[in-house]
């Protein structure tokens, strides 16, 4: 009788599980979303993507598996978004086929480190002087040139050790973009691209790659992305941007420098604002990019795409500063809500 | 003439068997060439546009330019064939002399200790044998072994220019210690195999423990070493993580080997993920083919290289 009884128990509590659980899935019918891309922004969409599921019920599984590796799936439409750090060329937007969308999430920004034995942070930075630094025409740390705008240092007479990223990514895309901006010799001789030929200097892979090779070597200068350089306490470059000021790389710097680009970044948000006007902007920064299309195939889920955009860009950006993302500021944002807007699927608007 | 049927039907059943047995393992056989076929069919077409776009010139041009879409990989070829050599050159004769103590000197309770740990540096993972190389091999590489080299050698070109501990040589050391496990793995396996009956012939006609190693040991092994410097050199070439931590990444030809450089295996790996534009992808799949290449041709070199050995006047002739 006993047994009779916890079997019907069992069989009663598990029907009750089965139905509540089918009930649930009736009443949700839970959307996944699915993207792939830049791995600079990896920690803040994973956040996102925890906190959106607990909110919002959606799924959100992002594959950091490099910007040029999210372009690729995004016009192989495997993916229902894409991520990049650097924007699409015009020949991969005629490849994707649609209306391609530029989103921007966040903004980074590239920071100079060194590794000059008794000098911390807050050596000056000319643009031109730091092109020549990465050209091979300045090769000596006391260099009259950096000597100028560092009077207050001690500088050596050792050799620069020039270190760069040696796997493509889009923080030297955003750091040749600048180079390229400020000096024409790099431009005509190097260019810009998420790997270039480089006249000089040691390759790392990796942020940390990169860092690595920066702390021990003594007499060694590399870039790394802000967020990385705060979190690991690295000795920090100033650099002077367009309105002649040495500006120490910072959250607010960089939003500065986003701030200071607003009027020049064209419709679709296809832009690196490196180089931007404003007195405090850091000059070395750039977005973050979710590509998507602008016409959805299908309705459900690009209302659950364009929702959770909508999100990111208004209550998600609360999350950026804490990873060391600058958000967005709100003159965008409006600009952003505009595009969103013209998102359809199936001929229909998907937000109101 | 006892029982001709069960005879017969034990025969019939046992060709059967034979006949299956024959195809599975005819299949199996066939198998491996097809995977290697179809790899390199695919890695052909992937590689077709950079292939059509720079045929020949990729072979014998330097420069690697994303922005410009010029593509050249004699520098990585250079990089990883150097640095497998340098490999090779430090690795072999180490892990001949660990497998010679390990098979004829060692007293018995050590041998089992020491290739355990032989054996575990081969199963450490390559990242985190790169890692090491940044941390530790680095900077002595940096502040021990470039400077006193370029003391003591520093009229060779070799050893020229500054010592950054990042460039072939630590790449050459960092390889080496992942290739002796396999040199003394495979080679003490050998020696041991070497009948007892050799060594007590050398040593009835008075030879000495080293004249018996040198005379009886080595030449049965010859053969059993060299197949394992084939895997320590195919290990060596294909080598990613570890080498991309230290090498420097330049592409670039330099005589010293303190200066940095590159490989293939380190340049698909470093700029595949971010690689945007058909000829540029198309590029690193070329340079995917040309390493499958060079790791067949030095193959093909060394097995020639064995043959002639093998075939040519043996120690005890001497």
């Amino acid at each position: 009788m006993q047994v009779m009884r916890v079997r019907l128990m069992v069989l009663a509590l598990a029907i009750m599980l089965l139905g509540g659980g089918l009930s649930t899935v009736r009443a949700q019918s839970p959307v996944i979303l699915n993207g792939a891309g830049a791995t600079f922004p990896y920690p803040l969409y994973s956040k996102w993507s925890q906190v959106y599921a607990a909110e919002k019920g959606v799924q959100i599984n992002y594959q950091s598996i490099g910007s040029g590796g999210g372009i690729r799936q995004f016009i192989a439409k495997t993916v229902d978004f894409g991520a990049s750090d650097g924007p699409m060329t015009d020949e991969q937007i005629a490849q994707a086929g649609g209306r391609v969308l530029h989103i921007p999430m966040v903004a980074g920004a590239v920071v100079v480190t060194y590794n000059v034995p008794g000098v911390t942070s807050g050596l000056n930075f000319a643009p031109d002087v730091l092109a020549d630094i990465f050209l091979g025409k300045v090769t000596k740390w006391n260099d009259p040139r950096l000597l100028q705008d560092n009077q207050k240092a001690v500088l050596p007479a050792a050799d620069i050790v020039v270190v760069h990223r040696s796997d493509g990514s889009g923080t030297t895309n955003i750091f040749t973009n600048y180079l390229s901006k400020v000096s024409p010799q790099w431009k005509t001789q190097v260019g810009e691209g998420p790997s270039v030929n480089w006249p000089t200097g040691l390759g790392g892979k990796g942020n940390e790659g990169v860092a690595g090779v920066v702390k021990q070597t003594p007499y060694a200068l590399g870039y790394v992305e802000l967020a990385y350089a705060l979190t690991n306490k690295m000795a920090l470059g100033y650099v002077r941007n367009k309105a002649g000021q040495f500006v120490p790389p910072t959250l607010s710097s960089t939003s500065r420098a986003v701030d200071g680009a607003l009027a020049s970044i064209p419709q679709d948000f296809r832009v690196f604002f490196t180089n931007p006007d404003g007195k405090d902007a850091y000059p070395i920064a750039g977005f973050t990019w979710i590509l998507i299309y602008g016409e959805q195939p299908d309705p459900v889920k690009g209302k659950a795409l364009v929702t959770f955009l909508w999100w990111a860009t208004h209550d998600g950006q609360k999350y950026a500063p804490t990873l060391l993302y600058a958000p967005l500021p709100k003159s965008l944002v409006a600009r952003i809500e505009q595009t969103l807007k013209t998102m359809t699927a199936q001929g229909a608007a998907l937000l109101p | 003439m006892g029982s001709p049927q069960g005879g017969r039907l034990v025969r019939d059943t046992a060709r059967t068997g034979d006949q299956w047995f024959r195809l599975l393992l005819a299949a199996m056989a066939a198998a491996v060439p097809f995977v290697i076929g179809t790899m390199v069919v695919a890695l052909i077409a992937a590689a077709w546009p950079a292939i059509l776009r720079f045929g020949a010139r990729f072979l014998i041009t330097t420069t690697w330019d994303p922005v410009a879409s010029q593509f050249g990989v004699l520098s990585f070829v250079y990089g990883t064939v150097v640095s497998s050599a340098l490999a090779l050159l430090i690795a072999v004769p180490l892990g001949l002399g660990v497998s010679i103590f390990l098979s004829e000197l060692v007293p018995g309770w050590l041998r089992t200790p020491i290739s355990f740990l032989v054996e575990l540096l081969a199963a450490i993972p390559s990242v985190v044998i790169g890692l090491w190389g940044i941390f530790v091999l680095v900077p002595w590489v940096r502040t021990t072994a470039e400077p006193a080299l370029q003391a003591s050698l520093g009229f060779l070109p070799l050893f020229r220019g500054p010592p950054l501990g990042l460039g072939l040589l630590t790449a050459g050391l960092i390889l080496s210690v992942m290739v002796v496990p396999f040199v003394v793995a495979v080679s003490t396996a050998v020696m041991r195999a070497v009948p007892t009956a050799q060594r007590e012939a050398a040593q009835a006609l008075g030879a000495t423990r080293w004249e018996t190693t040198r005379t009886a040991v080595l030449p049965y092994a010859r053969s059993g070493i060299l197949g394992a410097i084939f895997l320590a050199l195919a290990r060596a070439l294909g080598e990613t993580m570890a080498v991309t931590m230290v090498i420097g990444n330049v592409a670039q030809i330099r005589v010293s080997l303190f200066a940095p450089a590159y490989t293939i295996p380190a340049v698909i790996a470093n700029e595949f993920a971010e690689a945007t534009g058909d000829l540029y992808v198309a590029a690193l799949v070329y340079a995917g083919l040309v390493l499958l290449v060079v790791t067949v041709a030095m193959n093909a070199l060394a097995r020639l290289l064995v043959n002639r050995v093998v075939q040519g006047p043996s120690f005890i002739a001497e």
